[in-house]
C-alpha cells in the first residue's frame, strides 16, 4: 500500500520540478515586463546617454551597436560555419571530419570570456584600437561551432534519394550540393543560425575588451561601440537610480528580441529536435 | 544564388556602415582610466562636444588601473588615473607620459548603518582598524569613543572596497599606509591591493551601489557619488586632530601647501597633510596624455581641450563637489601643454 | 560513380600547370578547397587560441610553477598570484548549482519523459529550452535587484536560524557571496540538465519499462529502479555539460559574489570565481606578472569545461547508442 502512496508522492514531485522550472521563465519575464516596461519611453531609443548623473539619456547607441556587432557576428561566424558543415557533410573523409567536430565541440564550451581574451590579443593589440570590429570577431568565433554542427545534421539528414536523382540528372558534385542539398536543408540551417545569433546577441564578456564601449554614435566598424548587454551590466552595477531604470528597459529588450527570435525560429522553422542544443 | 544575393546585400550594407557616417573632419578620440573624476569629466566631455561638434572623446569609466594598462598598451589615446605612475611603469611607456591635473576630490567614508543619519567621526585608528578586519562591530571603541551620544548598533561592519584597479583604493591605501605602520607593512599602496576583508565593487559605481543595498556597510568613494546618491558620510581626524568633512573648502585646504611646490612632473600625494582645516585623504587626479601623438588632429584637441579644462571647465567642478585646481598648479599646466608635440 | 561531364582523366592528375588549370575548373575541386578551408579556419581559430593562452601565460607559469594552484594570495602589489580562491570559487559555487539543478532537472526530465502525454512534453521542453536561451546578465540583473535582498533579509537569516550549526551556514548575512552565486548558475544550468536527461531516458527502449510494470512495479519504481539506471550514464553526461557550463558562466556570477578572492567554509561569504576576476581585472592588469596570471587562470579554466565537456559528450553518446541498440547494455 505504501508504495502506491511512494509512487504518487514521488511522481508529483517530479511534476513539481517542471512546474518550478517553467514558471521561472514566466516569472523572469514578467519581472522584466513589470520593471523595465514603465521605462520604454521614445527617449530610451533615441537619444545618447546624458552625463553622469543626470536623467534623460538613451540607449540608441547601444541598440544600434549591438545590431552592428550581430552583422559581423554573421558575417564572420556564418560562412566559416555554413561551409565548414557542408564539408563535414558532403566532402571529407575519415581523420580530419573528426578533429573538425571534436575542435568545434571543444571551441564551443570555451567560456566567453576566454574568447574575449583571445580577440583582445588578435584584434585589439595589433589594432591598438578598441573596435567594432573587434568584438564581431569575438561573437564570431562564437557563432561558427554552432553554425557548423547545425548545417552538418541538416545536411545530413537530407534522404540520398535526392542526391542520387540529381547525380543521375548529370549534376556534378558541387552542383548537387548547391542545388539540391542545401536548398532541402536550408530551413534546418536557417533555424540554426538565428538561433546562434539570437545566442551570441546576450554575451557580454566577450565584449568587454573589444567593443569595451562608446558614449557616442560609432561610426564606420573601427570604433569602440557600446552595445546592450554591456550597458545593461554598465548600469546595473552602477549606483544611479535612473541608471537601474534604464537597465531594466533595456534588459526587457534584450530579452524580448531574444525570446521573439527564439519563439518565431523555433516554432515556425524547425523541423524536430535535431538542431544543437548548446 | 540565393546565398549570393544575401551576401551582397550585406555587403553593401557593411560598406556603407563604413562610408556613411565617417565624415570628414571629425575627431575621434578615445579615452579610459579612472571612476573618481567620472562625473566631471563627462560633464567636461560633453561640454566640449556642444561646443565643438566634430570632436567626440568616449571616455570609458573603467578605474585607474585600467586607464594606466590600456595607456601603455596604446589602445586608448589617452588615460586617466588618480594614483600617479609609478617609476617602473612610466619606464615601460615607449613614448613620456605627462600628468595633467584636472580636479581636485576626496574618499570619504560612506556607510549605511541602521539608525544613524548623521555623520559619524572616524579616527585614523578606527578606519585602519576597520579594512584590517580587527574592527569588526559597528559599537566597537575604536568607533564609539569617537562619536560619543551616537547609539550605534552592534552590527556587523561590511566592508566594501574596489574589486577593480583604481586610484580611489590607491588614494584610500595611501592615506592608510601613512597613519597605520601595520597596514604599511601588511597591505601597502597601490591601485590593486590584497584587501584583508571586505566585499569588492567595481568603480566607485560598484562600491556606492554595494553600499547603498547593504546594511551595516563601509566603503570608500569619491565625495559625489555619496551626494549625488544620497549616502552619509563621515569625518576623518586630521594629522591636526580635527575632524573635518569633506567638501570644497577643505579640500582645496589639503592642496594649498603643496601648490606652491608641486613637482614639474605633478605627481604629488596631499593625504594627510599639515593644515587645521585640511581633509586628510583628498588627492588631485591626473589626465595620462603622451607627450607625443601621431595624429596631429588628435594632438590639437587634446592640448585645446586641456587648455579650456583649466580655464573654464574649472567652472563647472564646483558643482559635482570637485575643488578647482589652486591657480599656482592652472599656471605651471598651461607651461606644461605646450610640451605635448 | 558513373562518368559524370568534369570527370578528372589520368591526363589531369599529372601536375603540370595546365593540368593543375584543368581541374580547378572542375568546380567540384574548388568546392572541396572551399569548404576545406572553411573547416581548417575553424581548427586554425581554436589552435591559435590555445596557442596563446599558453604563450601568453608563459612567465607565471615559469615562475610559480604548480605552486599557482595551491597558493591561496592574490596580490598584485607584491607579484604573489595564486589561484586557489578562484578555483575553489568556481567549485563551491558550481556545486552549490548542481546540488539544486539536478534534483530539478532530473525529476523534471523523468516527469516529461515517463509521465506526460507527448505533446505536453514538447511544449514543457520548448519552454525549458527557452530558459536557456536568457542573456547571462539578464541573470544577473535579476540576481542583483531581486535576489540578493531576498537572500539578505529571508532566506539567509533563516538558514542561519534552523541550520546555523553547520558551519556551511555562519557569517553574516550579506546577501552576495557564494550561495547567491550558486542558486542563480542552478536557474541557468537546470534547462541543459533537463532536456538533456529527459532525451536519455528517452532512449531508454521501451520493454525495459514494460517488463518492469509487468513484474507488478509501480510506474515510479518502474523509472526509478529501472529506466533511470539504464540511463544513468547519460545523466552523467548531462549533469557534466551543465557543469561545463556553470564553470565558464561569467557576468551573472561576477554581479552577485561579492569579488572577494577568500576561501570561506561558509557559503554565505563572498568569494571569486575565475571567470569573474577575468572579467574584472583583465583589462586593467599591469605589469606582464599580472597579466600573465590571469591568463594563466583563463588556461586553467579552459582546460577545465574542455575536460568536462569531452566526457559529457562521451557520456550522452554511450547511453543513447545503448538505448537504441547499437551498443550492448
Amino acid at each position: 500500500m505504501w508504495r502506491k502512496t511512494l509512487n504518487a508522492i514521488m511522481l508529483s514531485l517530479t511534476g513539481v520540478c517542471v512546474v518550478i522550472t517553467v514558471s521561472v521563465l514566466f516569472f523572469i519575464l514578467g519581472y522584466l515586463v513589470y520593471n523595465g516596461g514603465k521605462d520604454l519611453s521614445w527617449n530610451f531609443f533615441t537619444h545618447l546617454p546624458a552625463p553622469v548623473g543626470e536623467v534623460g539619456g538613451g540607449m540608441a547607441n547601444a541598440i544600434v551597436g549591438s545590431l552592428k556587432l550581430l552583422l559581423l557576428a554573421a558575417l564572420f561566424g556564418v560562412p566559416i560555419g555554413l561551409l565548414g558543415g557542408v564539408y563535414l557533410a558532403e566532402f571529407g573523409g575519415r581523420i580530419v571530419p573528426f578533429l573538425v567536430r571534436y575542435t568545434a565541440d571543444l571551441l564551443n564550451g570555451v567560456p566567453s570570456i576566454v574568447i574575449g581574451i583571445f580577440a583582445y590579443a588578435l584584434v585589439v593589440m595589433p589594432m591598438h584600437h578598441f573596435s567594432t570590429l573587434a568584438g564581431g570577431v569575438a561573437l564570431g568565433i562564437m557563432v561558427i561551432p554552432t553554425v557548423l554542427r547545425n548545417t552538418e545534421s541538416f545536411l545530413r539528414d537530407v534522404p540520398s534519394t535526392l542526391r542520387e536523382g540529381s547525380f543521375a540528372l548529370g549534376a556534378n558534385k558541387w552542383k548537387m550540393v548547391a542545388t539540391v542539398v542545401l536548398p532541402a536543408a536550408s530551413r534546418g540551417i536557417l533555424t540554426g543560425v538565428l538561433l546562434a545569433l539570437a545566442r551570441v546577441a546576450g554575451e557580454t564578456a566577450p565584449l568587454l575588451f573589444t567593443a569595451f564601449g562608446n558614449r557616442y554614435w560609432s561610426p564606420g566598424w573601427m570604433q569602440p561601440t557600446s552595445s546592450l548587454p554591456v550597458i545593461i551590466y554598465t548600469y546595473a552595477t552602477g549606483p544611479y537610480e535612473d541608471w537601474h531604470q534604464q537597465a531594466w528597459a533595456a534588459g526587457l529588450v534584450l530579452l524580448g528580441l531574444v525570446l521573439v527570435t527564439n519563439i518565431l525560429v523555433r516554432t515556425f522553422l524547425a523541423r524536430g529536435t535535431s538542431f544543437e542544443r548548446s | 544564388m540565393r546565398i549570393v544575393k544575401i551576401f551582397s546585400v550585406v555587403a553593401v550594407l557593411l560598406v556603407l556602415g563604413t562610408v556613411a557616417i565617417a565624415e570628414g573632419g571629425q575627431v575621434l578620440l578615445n579615452a579610459a582610466g579612472a571612476t573618481f573624476p567620472y562625473p566631471i569629466y563627462s560633464k567636461w566631455f560633453d561640454q566640449y562636444h556642444q561646443a565643438h561638434s566634430n570632436v567626440q572623446i568616449n571616455y570609458q569609466s573603467i578605474g585607474s588601473g585600467g586607464g594606466i594598462r590600456q595607456l601603455l598598451d596604446k589602445t586608448v589615446d589617452f588615460g586617466a588615473s588618480d594614483g600617479p605612475m609609478s617609476d617602473d611603469q612610466l619606464k615601460t611607456a615607449t613614448v613620456p607620459i605627462l600628468h595633467f591635473p584636472t580636479v581636485l576630490g576626496a574618499a570619504i567614508p560612506s556607510y549605511n548603518v541602521a539608525g544613524v543619519q548623521g555623520d559619524l567621526n572616524f579616527t585614523p585608528e578606527a578606519l585602519s582598524g576597520i579594512f584590517l578586519g580587527k574592527v569588526t562591530k559597528w559599537n566597537d571603541p575604536a568607533i564609539a569613543s569617537a562619536n560619543p551620544g551616537v547609539k550605534l548598533p552592534g552590527d556587523d561592519i561590511v566592508v566594501v572596497h574596489r574589486s577593480d584597479g583604481s586610484g580611489t583604493s590607491y588614494i584610500w591605501t595611501d592615506y592608510l599606509s601613512k597613519v597605520s605602520p601595520e597596514w604599511q607593512q601588511k597591505v601597502g599602496k597601490a591601485t590593486s591591493v590584497n584587501w584583508p576583508v571586505g566585499l569588492g565593487g567595481k568603480g566607485n559605481e560598484g562600491v556606492s551601489a554595494l553600499i547603498q543595498q547593504t546594511p551595516g556597510s563601509l566603503g570608500y568613494i569619491e565625495l559625489i557619488y555619496a551626494i549625488q546618491n544620497h549616502l552619509p558620510y563621515g569625518k576623518v581626524k586630521n594629522s591636526s586632530g580635527a575632524f573635518v568633512k569633506a567638501d570644497l573648502a577643505s579640500v582645496s585646504a589639503a592642496a594649498a601647501a603643496v601648490a606652491k611646490s608641486m613637482p614639474d612632473d605633478f605627481r604629488v600625494s596631499i593625504t594627510n597633510p599639515e593644515g587645521k582645516a585640511a581633509y586628510p585623504i583628498a588627492s588631485f587626479t591626473w589626465l595620462l596624455i603622451p607627450a607625443k601623438f601621431t595624429d596631429t588632429a588628435k594632438r590639437d584637441v587634446v592640448k585645446d581641450f586641456l587648455k579650456w579644462m583649466v580655464t573654464d571647465g574649472q567652472n563647472s567642478c564646483e558643482a559635482l563637489s570637485y575643488a578647482k585646481l589652486p591657480k599656482e598648479v592652472v599656471a605651471k599646466e598651461m607651461k606644461a601643454i605646450a610640451q605635448i608635440q | 560513380m558513373a562518368t559524370t561531364p568534369n570527370a578528372a582523366t589520368p591526363a589531369d592528375l599529372a601536375w603540370s600547370p595546365r593540368a593543375l588549370l584543368r581541374r580547378l575548373r572542375g568546380a567540384d575541386e574548388i568546392a572541396h578547397l572551399i569548404t576545406l578551408i572553411a573547416a581548417a579556419t575553424l581548427l586554425l581559430i581554436t589552435a591559435l587560441l590555445v596557442y596563446q593562452l599558453w604563450v601568453l601565460s608563459a612567465e607565471a607559469r615559469t615562475k610559480f610553477g604548480w605552486n599557482f594552484f595551491v597558493t591561496r594570495t592574490w596580490d598584485p602589489v607584491a607579484g604573489q598570484f595564486g589561484a586557489l580562491p578562484f578555483i575553489y570559487g568556481t567549485l563551491v559555487t558550481s556545486a552549490v548549482a548542481l546540488a539544486l539543478a539536478v534534483p530539478l532537472g532530473v525529476g523534471g526530465a523523468i516527469f516529461l519523459a515517463e509521465l506526460a502525454p507527448p505533446k505536453l512534453s514538447s511544449s514543457l521542453t520548448f519552454v525549458s529550452d527557452l530558459l536557456a536561451a536568457v542573456p547571462s546578465v539578464i541573470y544577473g540583473l535579476l540576481g542583483v535587484f531581486l535576489l540578493v535582498p531576498i537572500m539578505r533579509t529571508t532566506i539567509q537569516p533563516a538558514l542561519k536560524k534552523w541550520l546555523g550549526f553547520l558551519p556551511l551556514f555562519q557569517g553574516p548575512a550579506y546577501g552576495i557571496g557564494f550561495l547567491t552565486a550558486g542558486i542563480v548558475l542552478a536557474i541557468m544550468i537546470v534547462p541543459f540538465v533537463l532536456s538533456v536527461s529527459r532525451e536519455v531516458l528517452l532512449a531508454v527502449a521501451r520493454d525495459q519499462r514494460e517488463a518492469a510494470l509487468a513484474l507488478g512495479a509501480t510506474k515510479w519504481e518502474s523509472t526509478w529502479k529501472v529506466v533511470v539506471p539504464a540511463a544513468r550514464i547519460g545523466i552523467f553526461g548531462s549533469v557534466f555539460l551543465a557543469l561545463a557550463r556553470a564553470l565558464g558562466e561569467t557576468m551573472a556570477v561576477t554581479m552577485v559574489i561579492g569579488n572577494n578572492p577568500r576561501i570561506s567554509a561558509s557559503l554565505f561569504s563572498p568569494g571569486y570565481s575565475i571567470a569573474a576576476v577575468l572579467a574584472n581585472e583583465f583589462s586593467e592588469a599591469t605589469g606582464n606578472l599580472y597579466l600573465s596570471a590571469l591568463i594563466e587562470l583563463g588556461l586553467v579554466l579552459f582546460l577545465l569545461t574542455f575536460v568536462l565537456n569531452g566526457l559529457a559528450r562521451l557520456l550522452i553518446v554511450v547511453t543513447t547508442a545503448r538505448g537504441s541498440g547499437v551498443l550492448p547494455t
